[in-house]
């Protein structure tokens, strides 16, 4: 269930202005178009009031040509603010991937399709950079999806970030990789148990 | 100096792959004035063109963006400039100046939603009329329109080449889906990077015609400060550039700028065909309407629809005799873009009657989903 292997996968991001929601989306795109040498687009929606608005970065990545870029419904939906959220939560499909920064969304009461949650902001703030919860939410996002290769995001965070950061920006990205990889592992040992129990 | 071909895949936008295409084709000239959705490329050929040794100016409005690239052009540079909506309205005029002057440049135009200031952020295909006529009098243009970053590199390096080959401005109609749109863009070594220079003018100083109409192409372009006298002008002249007011100098001057366009159109005219040979119903289709109308055809043969696409790589001048020998062999042309009806008129006239042509058409600020056409396909090929 947790990694995507379909030959065309739609992903939206979300979050708010200067978040660097369109940076996470062209890390994705261009790790799976160039480090995994599959097909991908990027779009994104912003309006003019750029900080602080809602922003979106939609990636399509897929084995064959693209024609049209647009997510209709995403297979994997990433939301970092609460707008983001009760905006594109209603186009879930059941089977789809949802992920989002615990900190930053806090789930309706009657919500019960799974979610894979992780402290992205929180996690940055630790490391000394709270606009590194973009980088946390990538690792994180590879770590749990399967949607591009480890190595790819590793090689395009390195030369997509300012001179200098690089170091603390990977250090973020292995953080959030961790996160995921440690989730993933943890539910495995819940399912397993579950099952014994049966 | 850097490399001016910045050989290598790249993931980016269709607006960077534009101005990428611009220094690979040659440009080191380039005078704008921000405007979402083309801003991205002023920006990157301000970072650029320093590099190349070349010049980038910011200019005060688009009018002098307009005329300050006829001027590069003239001192024998080759030379850019690139805009949306309002601006083009205002570049126009000069637009007219250089097609009268015969003076090669390229125009971008990456289309948003109007009129006026209209939709800044969203996307529209709807100046490809004003592209045709937008500047007064009666003319000839070449407009190319790409469908992917990959394509606006390729077209833009085509767009000098073909401006420096016919001596015109030539217009590059792109979108803002397209020029915001990224995606993997090759770009080649620059030994396989095919341009047209422009041919220097030599032999006799006094004998040299600047505009001189030939059967054999455009005159030599002599650069302005090059020994050879050159006299510009927006009034109608003769070749040797000096204006000549009389309907018999209107009608050489305007016989020459018509049919150096129109007897070399097989030459210019680019389309792409997708599973046209056995269709029934021929999509019409440019841009970024053009990649939603490919899904549509791989959807509507999915369900048993005959549908097939014709891409125009090449709006301007218009594929006349493609269209009219496919509405022979088609039982329906569906044109589809993003304006209420423009090259779908031009689709219309064409087909001379011979198939229905029917127009999917939005009024810009979305694209149109695949859905969308494959539905209008359905209900033709069910009457």
């Amino acid at each position: 269930m947790t990694t995507i292997q379909a030959h065309r996968t739609e992903i939206t991001f979300t979050g708010f202005g200067g978040q660097g929601i369109v940076l996470l989306g062209k890390i994705v795109g261009e790790g799976a178009a160039l480090g995994d040498h599959r097909q991908s687009t990027l779009t994104q929606s912003y309006g003019p009031e750029a900080r602080g608005g809602a922003c979106s970065a939609q990636v399509i990545i897929a084995d064959q040509v693209i024609h049209y870029p647009y997510v209709r419904r995403p297979d994997i939906l990433v939301c970092m603010s609460q707008g983001g959220f009760d905006r594109f939560a209603p186009d879930l499909k059941p089977d789809s991937l949802l992920l989002i920064d615990q900190g930053l969304v806090k789930l309706p009461r009657a919500f019960d399709h799974p979610v894979f949650a992780v402290p992205a902001t929180q996690i940055a703030e630790e490391l000394g950079r709270k606009m590194m919860a973009n980088i946390v939410m990538l690792g994180f996002f590879t770590a749990v999806t399967g949607a591009v290769s480890e190595p790819a995001v590793r090689s395009t965070v390195e030369h997509s970030v300012p001179k200098g950061t690089e170091p603390m920006n990977l250090n973020a990205f292995t953080k959030g990789f961790d996160h995921g990889k440690a989730l993933l592992k943890g539910r495995e040992k819940k399912a397993a148990g579950r099952k014994g129990a049966l | 100096m850097k490399p001016a071909v910045w050989t290598g895949d790249h993931f980016f936008t269709g607006d960077i792959a534009c101005a990428e295409g611009a220094l690979a084709a040659g440009c080191r000239f380039f005078a704008g004035y921000p405007i979402t959705p083309a801003t991205e490329i002023a920006e990157h050929m301000a970072t650029r063109l320093p590099e190349v040794g070349g010049t980038y100016i910011q200019m005060e409005d688009e009018i002098a963006s307009m005329a300050a690239i006829l001027g590069a052009s003239c001192a024998g540079v080759k030379s850019m400039t690139a805009t949306s909506g309002p601006g083009f309205s205002l570049m126009m005029e000069n637009l007219g100046l250089g097609i009268c002057t015969e003076t090669p440049c390229v125009v971008v135009n990456v289309q948003r939603a109007g009129p006026s200031t209209g939709l800044p952020t969203l996307g529209a295909q709807a100046d490809m009329m004003q592209a045709r006529w937008g500047s007064h009098g009666h003319y000839e243009i070449i407009a190319l329109a790409p469908a992917s970053p990959q394509e606006l590199f390729h077209l833009t390096i085509t767009a000098f080449n073909l401006s420096e080959t016919y001596r015109l401005p030539v217009l590059v109609m792109a979108d803002e889906v397209v020029g915001h749109l990224s995606e993997r863009v090759v770009i080649p070594p620059a030994a396989a990077v095919k341009t047209r220079e422009r041919v220097p003018a030599s032999g006799r100083r006094d004998r040299y015609k600047p505009f001189q109409r030939g059967a054999c192409g455009v005159a030599p372009m002599a650069a302005a400060g090059a020994g050879y006298a050159v006299h510009v002008s927006g009034l109608t002249h003769d070749e040797r550039g000096y204006p000549d007011m009389s309907a018999a100098g209107q009608e050489k001057m305007m016989t020459w700028l018509t049919e150096k366009i129109r007897a070399n159109r097989d030459k210019i005219i680019q389309t792409e065909s997708y599973r046209l040979d056995d269709a029934e119903i021929a999509i019409v289709s440019y841009g970024i309407s053009a990649r939603s109308s490919l899904a549509a055809v791989d959807e509507a043969r999915a369900a048993g629809i005959r549908a097939g696409l014709l891409r125009l790589v090449t709006v301007w001048p218009f594929p006349e005799e493609l269209i009219r020998d496919l509405a022979g062999r088609v039982r329906a042309l569906v044109t589809v873009e993003l304006n209420l009806g423009q090259i779908h008129l031009e689709v219309e006239r064409c087909a001379r009657g011979q198939a229905p042509a029917i127009l999917v058409g939005h009024a810009g600020g979305a694209v149109i989903p695949p859905e969308e056409i494959v539905a209008r396909l359905s209900a033709v090929s069910r009457t």
